[in-house]
C-alpha cells in the first residue's frame, strides 16, 4: 500500500503512478473488428431512424453502421464526418444513453440498444489511424473569417468554412486548442491525447490557422474583428464559474471543479495532482460527477457529492450517476451547503442544510448536518462572463442570443456552443451549432 | 407418444433422420459417432470404382454465405467422392452395419457409365450387408467433368439405363439421387422410375460460385488463385429442394415413388415440412457439418413433440399431408382477400415496413399519423402482398388478416365473395373456360 493513501489533507500521489494509470484506462474500450461486426449486425437500418433524429448532428447512423457491416469502415467514417467532424470525440463523450441510443428501436424493443457510440468510434478510429486524406479544401474563396475560441464549436465551424474554401483564423485565449475536449472532458473518456490528435485531423484540411494567447476582450475588440474579417464566429464557451459565496469559501482546499479537472487533464501521469482524503463535491451535473470520480480514482478515500435537489433533477444522466456510485462515490440529495468550516485556513468539514421542495420552490428545512472533509470541489455551474468580453451583443439568460442559424444581434457575427442560449451544453451540440453557423456564414459570404 | 420409426424403400430405421452421403459419413469413426448421437441411418460417402483412390484438392474446399451473427446460410464445396481406398471403406461399412444392425446403412456409389463397372462394384457392396444403395447422379463438380455425377443426372436416358443395370444386378433397394441442376426435376424422376428405382433422393448440391476475392479476383474457395464452381447446400437451398420434392410428389407419373428429402434441413421443422410435402424420410448434411451430430436429438424430440401436440400417431399421418394443397397458380382462389395488420403494441417503430411498401410496393403504410411517428396499414391501398410481414424485424407484429365474405375490400370497393373463384374463370382471362 502507498504510504500516502490515508494521509489527511490535500496530498498528491495517494496511489502509485501505476495504479493511477490503471484507474484511468479507457472507460469504454474500443470494439475490435469482430465485436464491431457483431454489434453492427444488430442494426435494423431503420427508415427515418429515431436515432438520427436524436443525434444533434443528425449523423446517418443506419448508413454508417451498414458500411461497417459491409467491410467499408472508411466510407463509414466519411458518413460520420460529413455531419460531425468531431465524430471521434463525440463517440467517446456523448451521453448516448440520453441521445441516439436512448431511442434506438432495439432499446425500445429489448432494452439493449445498438452500440452506436462504440461503432462510431470504431469507424472514426479506423479512418484517423489510416491517415487517409478525407477532406480536401477547394480553391480559396478569398473570404476570411475570424473564429474566436478553439473548442468543439469553433473547430466544427472552421472546418466547414474551410470546406467552402474560406480562410479561417482562430483566436484562442489559451496556449492549446480543443477547449473542454482538452481541458474538461474526463480523462478516462479521451485517453492517449486524443483531443490533440483530433485537432490535427480537423486542421489537416488546410486553410485554418490558430493564434494562441489571443483573448477577446483583452486587447482584441469585437468591432476590430468585424472590420478586419468578412465574418466572425464566437465559440468562447463558458469561461467563468459560479463561486460558493459563503463563509469559508476562500479556505485552502476549496477548489473549483473545472480547474481541478483542467489541471488533471494537463498532468502527465496525474501523480502530481493533489486530492483530499475526504472530499465533498457540491453540484449535480456532469462536472460534479467527473470531478468526484476522478478524485476517487486518484485515491481519495471518501467522496460525497451533495446536490440540493433529487436524483431526477440531476443534470448528470443516470448512467453517469451509476458510474460514480460504481466507483465508490456517494451521492446525497436534498442538501445545500451552508458554510465551510476551517482551521488554520484549511478545510475541516462542510455544514449543509437539508432541503425540500415546497410549492414548486426549493427551500432549506433549517435542519443541519456536517460532513468531514479536507477538500471541497465546487461544481455549481459555469458562466459566460460577458462583461469581460466587452460584447455589444444581445444576451439571453446570461448567454449570447442567437437565431436558428447562430446569428447574433451584431453585424456579421455568429455564435455557437456553450456560450449561446440554445441547446444542451454538450460537445455534440457545440459541433452541430458550429457547423450550422458555418453554413449560414457561407451563404452570407456567397451573396 | 408419437411413433417416428421409419421404413423407407423397405429400409427400416428408428427415426427418419439419415445423414446424407458426404464428409460426415466418410468413415467408420464419424458414422459410429453419428449413430451414438442418435441418427437413424446414413448414406455412406460415395464410393468409386476399384483402383487408386481419387485425390481431392489440398487447399480449401468450401465457400459460404452468412446471415447476421455469421450464421452459416449456404455452403459450397468442391470435394469429390471418397478419397479412401474402396476396400477400406467396404470393410468399415460391414463392421459398422454389424455393430449397429437397427440403423439404416445405405451406400452411395458412382462409377463410370458402363454396365461392367456397376456389375463389378455391386456384389462388393452387397457383401457388406448394407441395406441399400444410392446412385450418385448429382455431384455437379469434378466428377461431372469425368462423365459421372450430374453429367449422368442431367440426361434422363442415362438415369434410366444405369438404374436398370443396378436393379438387374443387385437384390438391394436402389435409391437414385437427383441433381437440381436441370430445368424440370420431373424428367429425371420419371426416368429413375422407368428404370425400376425403389426411390429417389433429392436434392444434391446446386452449381454455384459463392463469392469472389476482390483483392486477387479469384473465385472462392481459391486454389492458388483459381476457383471452380462448386455444389451449394445448406439452409439457402431448402426452398429449391422443397419445391422439387413437391413436384415429384404431385406429378401424375411419379406420384407414390418414395422420395428421400434433402437440402438445407437444419431443424425438426424443416424435416416436418419435407415430410408433409411427400418425403418418406430426410437426409441432412450441412446442419451436421455446422453444428455437429448432436442436433439430431433436437430434431427427434421436436418432431415427436409436434406430432404429439397435433395428434399424429405415426409418420404416415404426416407424410404427404401438404401435397394436395400444392397446386398451380391458376387454381388459387382470387376471392381470398387479405390486409396487413400491424399490432401497435408489438411495433418498435423501425419504419422498415413503411419504406419497403412506399419505395417498392403499394404506398400502403403510413409513416406518421396526426403528426406522430406511427405505422399503420392503409386498407385502401394494401394489396395484401405481405412484403411488410417479411421485412418486419418483430415476428408476428404484422399479420395478414383475411376479409370475411360480405366485407368490402376498401381498395377495390367491391364486396368480398365467399365463393371460390380462380383465374381460369376470371373475366379478365382471355382464354377462360366459361363457367357453366
Ligand atoms: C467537466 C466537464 C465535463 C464534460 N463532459 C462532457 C461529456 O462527457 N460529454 C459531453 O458531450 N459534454 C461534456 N461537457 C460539455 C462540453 O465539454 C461542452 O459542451 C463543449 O466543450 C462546448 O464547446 P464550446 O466550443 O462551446 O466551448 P469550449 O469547449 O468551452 O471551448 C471554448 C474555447 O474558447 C476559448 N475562449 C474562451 N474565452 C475566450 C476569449 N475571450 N477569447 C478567446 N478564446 C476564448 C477557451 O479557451 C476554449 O478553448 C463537459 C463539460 C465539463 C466542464
Ligand atoms: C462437402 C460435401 C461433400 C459432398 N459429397 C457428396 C457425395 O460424395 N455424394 C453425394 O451424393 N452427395 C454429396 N454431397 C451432397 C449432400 O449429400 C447433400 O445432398 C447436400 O449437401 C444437400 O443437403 P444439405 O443442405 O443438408 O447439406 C456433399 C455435400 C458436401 C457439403
Ligand atoms: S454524435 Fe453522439 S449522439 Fe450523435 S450518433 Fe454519435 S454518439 Fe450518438
Ligand atoms: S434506431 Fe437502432 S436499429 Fe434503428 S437505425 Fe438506429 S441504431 Fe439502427
Ligand atoms: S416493420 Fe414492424 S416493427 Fe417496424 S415499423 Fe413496421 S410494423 Fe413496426
Amino acid at each position: 500500500m502507498n504510504s500516502k493513501q490515508h494521509m489527511s489533507g490535500v496530498v498528491a500521489g495517494r496511489l502509485d503512478a501505476s495504479d493511477i494509470e490503471g484507474n484511468f484506462q479507457d472507460l469504454h474500450p474500443p470494439l475490435n473488428a469482430h465485436e464491431a461486426v457483431v454489434a453492427a449486425d444488430r442494426c435494423y437500418f431503420c427508415h427515418d431512424a429515431p436515432c438520427v433524429t436524436a443525434c444533434p448532428t443528425s449523423i446517418d447512423i443506419p448508413m454508417f453502421i451498414r458500411q461497417i457491416s459491409t467491410g467499408n469502415p472508411l466510407g463509414s467514417a466519411e458518413t460520420i464526418f460529413d455531419q460531425n467532424i468531431l465524430g471521434g470525440m463525440c463517440a467517446r463523450v456523448c451521453p448516448t444513453e440520453t441521445l441516439c441510443e436512448q431511442v434506438c428501436v432495439r432499446e425500445v424493443a429489448e432494452g439493449k440498444p445498438v452500440k452506436i457510440g462504440l461503432l462510431q468510434r470504431y469507424a472514426t478510429d479506423h479512418a484517423m489511424d489510416s491517415k487517409n486524406e478525407i477532406y480536401k479544401r477547394p480553391a480559396a474563396s478569398g473570404k476570411k473569417v475570424a473564429v474566436v475560441g478553439a473548442g468543439p464549436a469553433s473547430l466544427a465551424c472552421a472546418h466547414r468554412l474551410a470546406m467552402y474554401g474560406h480562410e479561417v483564423e482562430i483566436l484562442e485565449a489559451r496556449e492549446k486548442p480543443g477547449g473542454l475536449n482538452e481541458f474538461g472532458i474526463a480523462a478516462y473518456k479521451t485517453v492517449d491525447d486524443f483531443a490533440q490528435r483530433e485537432v490535427d485531423f480537423v486542421l489537416s484540411i488546410g486553410g485554418i490557422s490558430i493564434r494562441y494567447g489571443q483573448k477577446l476582450g483583452e486587447g482584441i475588440a469585437l468591432e476590430q474583428l468585424q472590420s478586419d474579417y468578412d465574418g466572425v464566429f464566437l465559440g468562447v464557451g463558458l469561461a467563468g464559474v459560479n463561486a460558493l459565496r459563503m463563509e469559508g469559501d476562500d479556505a485552502q482546499g476549496v477548489v473549483d471543479a473545472v480547474d481541478f479537472i483542467a489541471g488533471l487533464r494537463q498532468s502527465k501521469d496525474k501523480s502530481d495532482i493533489a486530492v483530499g482524503r475526504r472530499i465533498v463535491v457540491i453540484g449535480g451535473g456532469m462536472t460534479a460527477i467527473d470531478a468526484a470520480v476522478q478524485a476517487k480514482l486518484l485515491g481519495a478515500e471518501d467522496v460525497t457529492i451533495c446536490y440540493r435537489r433529487g436524483k431526477e433533477q440531476m443534470n448528470a444522466s443516470v448512467f453517469e450517476q451509476d458510474l460514480a456510485t460504481s466507483r465508490g462515490v456517494v451521492i446525497r440529495h436534498w442538501l445545500q451547503p451552508e458554510k465551510v468550516n476551517t482551521a488554520d485556513g484549511k478545510v475541516q468539514s462542510v455544514t449543509l442544510e437539508y432541503t425540500s421542495q415546497k410549492d414548486g420552490r426549493l427551500a432549506g428545512t433549517g435542519e443541519m448536518m456536517t460532513i468531514e472533509a479536507d477538500q471541497v470541489l465546487v461544481a455549481i455551474g459555469q458562466t459566460l462572463e460577458a462583461s469581460g468580453l466587452g460584447l455589444p451583443i444581445k444576451l439571453d439568460g446570461g448567454r449570447i442570443a442567437t437565431d436558428a442559424d447562430g446569428r447574433t444581434s451584431a453585424d456579421k457575427v455568429w455564435a455557437g456552443g456553450d456560450c449561446t442560449n440554445t441547446g444542451d451544453d454538450l460537445t455534440v451540440t457545440a459541433v452541430a451549432q458550429g457547423r450550422d453557423a458555418a453554413e449560414a456564414i457561407n451563404k452570407t459570404l456567397k451573396q | 407418444m408419437a411413433d417416428i420409426t421409419n421404413t423407407f424403400a423397405g429400409i427400416k430405421s428408428p427415426n427418419p433422420f439419415w445423414l446424407a452421403s458426404a464428409p460426415p459419413t466418410d468413415k467408420a469413426y464419424n458414422v459410429e459417432r453419428a449413430f451414438r448421437a442418435g441418427w437413424g441411418g446414413v448414406v455412406w460417402k460415395t464410393l468409386g470404382e476399384e483402383g487408386p483412390p481419387l485425390v481431392n484438392v489440398n487447399g480449401p474446399r468450401y465457400g459460404a454465405i452468412w446471415g447476421a451473427d455469421r450464421r452459416l446460410l449456404g455452403l459450397n464445396n468442391i470435394e469429390l467422392i471418397t478419397d479412401r481406398d474402396l476396400y477400406v471403406n467396404l470393410r468399415e461399412i460391414k463392421q459398422v452395419k454389424k455393430d449397429w444392425p437397427d440403423r439404416a446403412m445405405v451406400v452411395s456409389i458412382m462409377v463410370p457409365c458402363e454396365e461392367a463397372a456397376w456389375k463389378a462394384i455391386l456384389p462388393l457392396v452387397e457383401e457388406t450387408g448394407a441395406d441399400g444403395i444410392e446412385l450418385n447422379f448429382g455431384c455437379p463438380h469434378g466428377m461431372s467433368e469425368r462423365g459421372m455425377g450430374s453429367a449422368v443426372g442431367q440426361v434422363p436416358e442415362y438415369i434410366e439405363m444405369v438404374t436398370r443395370w443396378c436393379k438387374a444386378n443387385t437384390r438391394m433397394p436402389v435409391i437414385v439421387k437427383l441433381t437440381p441442376n436441370i430445368t424440370d426435376i420431373r424428367f429425371p424422376a420419371r426416368a429413375a422410375m422407368a428404370g425400376g428405382a425403389d426411390a429417389v433422393s433429392l436434392i444434391n448440391t446446386v452449381s454455384s460460385i459463392t463469392s469472389v476475392n476482390l483483392d486477387n479476383f479469384s473465385p472462392e474457395p481459391s486454389i492458388d488463385g483459381k476457383g471452380s464452381h462448386g455444389g451449394y447446400c445448406g439452409p439457402a437451398v431448402k426452398p429449391i429442394a422443397l419445391n422439387m420434392v413437391a413436384e415429384i410428389a404431385r406429378d401424375a407419373e411419379t406420384r407414390g415413388l418414395p422420395v428421400s428429402g434433402i437440402g438445407g434441413i437444419t431443424t425438426w421443422r424443416d424435416a416436418a415440412e419435407f415430410l408433409a410435402l411427400g418425403a418418406g424420410n430426410v437426409q441432412v448434411c450441412t446442419a451436421a457439418m455446422t453444428y455437429g451430430f448432436k442436433i439430431v436429438s433436437e430434431m427427434i424430440e421436436g418432431l415427436e413433440n409436434w406430432m404429439d401436440a397435433q395428434g399424429h400417431a405415426s409418420l404416415d399421418d404426416v407424410i404427404g399431408r401438404a401435397v394436395p394443397n400444392v397446386t398451380d397458380w391458376q387454381y388459387l382462389n382470387l376471392n381470398y382477400v387479405t390486409k396487413a395488420k400491424i399490432n401497435q403494441d408489438m411495433c418498435i417503430s423501425c419504419g422498415r415496413c413503411h419504406i419497403a411498401c412506399e419505395d417498392t410496393s403499394h404506398q400502403a403504410i403510413t409513416q406518421e399519423v396526426d403528426g406522430v411517428r406511427r405505422f399503420e396499414v392503409i386498407d385502401e391501398e394494401c394489396v395484401g402482398c405481405n412484403l411488410c410481414v417479411n421485412v418486419c424485424p418483430v415476428e408476428n407484429c404484422i399479420t395478414m388478416e383475411p376479409l370475411a365474405a360480405g366485407e368490402t375490400d376498401r381498395r377495390t370497393g367491391k364486396k368480398v365473395s365467399g365463393d371460390y373463384g380462380n383465374w381460369t374463370e376470371h373475366p379478365n382471362n382471355p382464354s377462360r373456360v366459361a363457367a357453366e
